[in-house]
C-alpha cells in the first residue's frame, strides 16, 4: 500500500501528552499515523512522553516483522531526542507486539534505557500503568475480533485491484468468442456475467470468509474460501444464470469457488495466528486445487458457446 | 485466541531448556501465551498455537529458542513470489502489507 505508507506518517521524535515531567513514563510507538492517533486518544488525561520511531509509516507489528522497529532504531531516536537529559529515569515502555523486532536485552547496552513491554492494545495502557506496569493475561493475548477482521478486508481489496482489473478485462474480451467469429453482443451479454462472477468471488473470499472466519468449518484458509465460494457460486447461478446451459454454469461455479479459495488463502497474511510454516503447508494443497479449478473454469467458459 | 486454531504440528518452534536461564521474557512477549515458567525454567504449554512471529526468539538473551520466522510475513502472494524466485532466480519483490 504505497499510498497509505506516505500519507499516514508522523514525524519521528519526542511528543508530549498532557504536561509531562522528568519522572513521567516514556512510551514508544511506530510512526504509523493510525497507531499514533489511537495511542494519543487512549492516553487522554495522562501526562507522559511518546517517542515515535521511524518505521517508514507502517504499523508496529508489520514494522517489527520487517526489522524497521528495532533496538537500533529506538536507540537512534533516544539519542536524537536527548532523552537522557529530558527524563531522569531510564525506562521505555514498548508495545508488546514490537517484541517481534526489538531485542529488549540489547537496548540497554545501545542507549542506556531499559525496555519493558506494555500491553498489546493501546486501550489497556492506562490500566497497565495504574497497576504499576503489570499486564494480565488478557492484555498480553492477541485477539482477532470481528472489528479487527473487518478493518483488514479493504486492505485485501486494495492489494488485489490490479489483478481483479486485468481478470475483468480478459474475461470480458474472451466472452465475445462465439462459433464463427467474434460477437459484441456476446461480449456484453456473457461478459457481464463473467465480471459478476469475479465480483461474487471477491465478496466470498475477501469479505464473507474473513468476517465469518471462526464459523466456517475447517482450519485451512484455501478450504474455507472454497466452501464459501462454492455456496456463493451456487447462489450467483441461481439468481442470474438460471437460464444458462450446463458448461457455462459449471465454468462460473468453478471460477467463483477457486478464486474465492485463493483470496481467502491470501488472508493468512493478515491474521495474527497463522504460522508461515502452516501457510506453506496449506498452499501445497490449495494452489494445485486453485490452478486446476481455474484452468477448467476458463475452458468451460470459452467452450460453452461451441457446445450449444 | 482459543476461538482461532491453525494447522496442528505445522509451526517450527524449539526450546533448549538447558540454555534457559529463566528470565521469563518469552512468557511476557508471546501474543499466544505459549510459554510458562514452572520451576524457573521456560516450558512450551501450547505448541500448536504458535504463529512463528519470532518475538520469543528475538528477546531470549541466551538464544534458547528457535523459531522459523523467515521475515515475519506469511501472505500467500509473497510465498508464491519466493517459490518462483527460487525456480527462476529472480529477486523477491518486497511484501506490500
Ligand atoms: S514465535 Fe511468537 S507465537 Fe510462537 S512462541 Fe514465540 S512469541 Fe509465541
Ligand atoms: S527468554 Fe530464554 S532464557 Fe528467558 S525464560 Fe525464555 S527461554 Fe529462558
Amino acid at each position: 500500500m504505497g499510498i497509505a505508507r506516505t500519507t499516514y506518517k508522523v514525524n519521528p521524535g519526542l511528543y508530549c501528552v498532557g504536561t509531562p515531567s522528568e519522572d513521567s513514563p516514556v512510551l514508544v510507538t511506530a510512526n504509523y499515523k493510525l497507531s499514533f492517533d489511537t495511542l494519543r486518544f487512549n492516553l487522554q488525561g495522562e501526562d507522559l512522553w511518546i517517542l515515535v520511531v521511524d518505521t517508514r509509516g507502517i504499523n508496529v507489528w508489520c514494522a517489527a516483522g520487517k526489522g524497521t522497529f528495532s533496538a537500533d532504531e529506538i536507540a537512534r531516536q533516544v539519542k536524537q531526542a536527548n532523552l537522557d537529559r529530558i527524563v531522569t529515569h531510564r525506562k521505555l515502555i514498548l508495545p508488546q507486539l514490537a517484541a517481534v523486532g526489538v531485542a529488549s536485552h540489547e537496548l540497554k547496552r545501545k542507549c542506556g534505557f531499559k525496555a519493558v513491554y506494555g500491553p498489546i492494545r493501546a486501550q489497556d495502557l492506562s490500566e497497565y500503568m495504574k497497576r504499576n506496569n503489570q499486564a494480565d493475561e488478557s492484555m498480553r493475548s492477541v485477539t482477532f475480533s470481528l472489528g479487527e477482521r473487518l478493518i483488514l478486508t479493504p486492505v485485501e481489496l486494495v492489494l488485489t485491484w490490479k489483478v481483479v482489473l486485468s481478470i475483468t478485462l480478459i474475461s470480458l474480451v474472451s466472452s465475445g468468442i462465439v462459433p464463427g467469429g467474434y460477437s459484441l453482443e456476446a461480449l456484453w451479454g456473457r461478459g457481464l456475467f463473467a465480471i459478476g462472477a469475479t465480483m461474487a468471488a471477491l465478496l466470498a473470499g475477501a469479505l464473507v470468509t474473513p468476517v465469518l472466519l471462526p464459523l466456517i468449518p475447517g482450519r485451512q484458509f484455501w478450504f474455507k474460501g472454497a466452501l464459501v465460494g462454492f455456496l456463493m457460486g451456487l447462489a450467483y447461478q441461481f439468481l442470474f444464470l438460471a437460464e444458462a446451459h450446463f458448461p457455462e454454469r459449471l465454468g462460473i461455479l468453478l471460477w467463483v469457488t477457486t478464486a474465492s479459495s485463493y483470496l481467502a488463502m491470501n488472508f493468512t497474511g493478515a491474521t495474527p495466528y497463522t504460522s508461515l510454516s502452516g501457510v506453506e503447508q496449506e498452499m501445497r494443497k490449495g494452489l494445485p486445487f486453485q490452478m486446476i479449478g481455474a484452468g477448467l473454469s476458463v475452458v468451460f467458459w470459452i467452450a460453452a458457446p461451441f457446445l450449444q | 485466541m482459543k476461538t482461532f486454531r491453525y494447522i496442528d504440528g505445522a509451526a517450527v518452534l524449539r526450546l533448549d531448556v538447558e540454555a534457559c536461564i529463566g528470565c521469563g521474557i518469552c512468557v511476557t512477549v508471546c501474543p499466544h501465551r505459549i510459554f510458562e515458567l514452572p520451576n524457573s525454567r521456560a516450558e512450551i504449554v501450547d505448541y500448536n498455537a504458535c504463529m512463528e512471529c519470532g518475538a520469543c526468539a528475538t528477546n531470549c538473551p541466551t538464544e534458547a529458542i528457535f523459531v522459523n520466522s523467515d521475515d515475519g510475513c506469511g501472505c500467500a502472494a509473497l510465498i508464491i513470489d519466493r517459490w518462483i524466485s527460487k525456480v527462476i532466480g529472480k529477486p523477491v519483490s518486497s511484501c506490500s502489507c
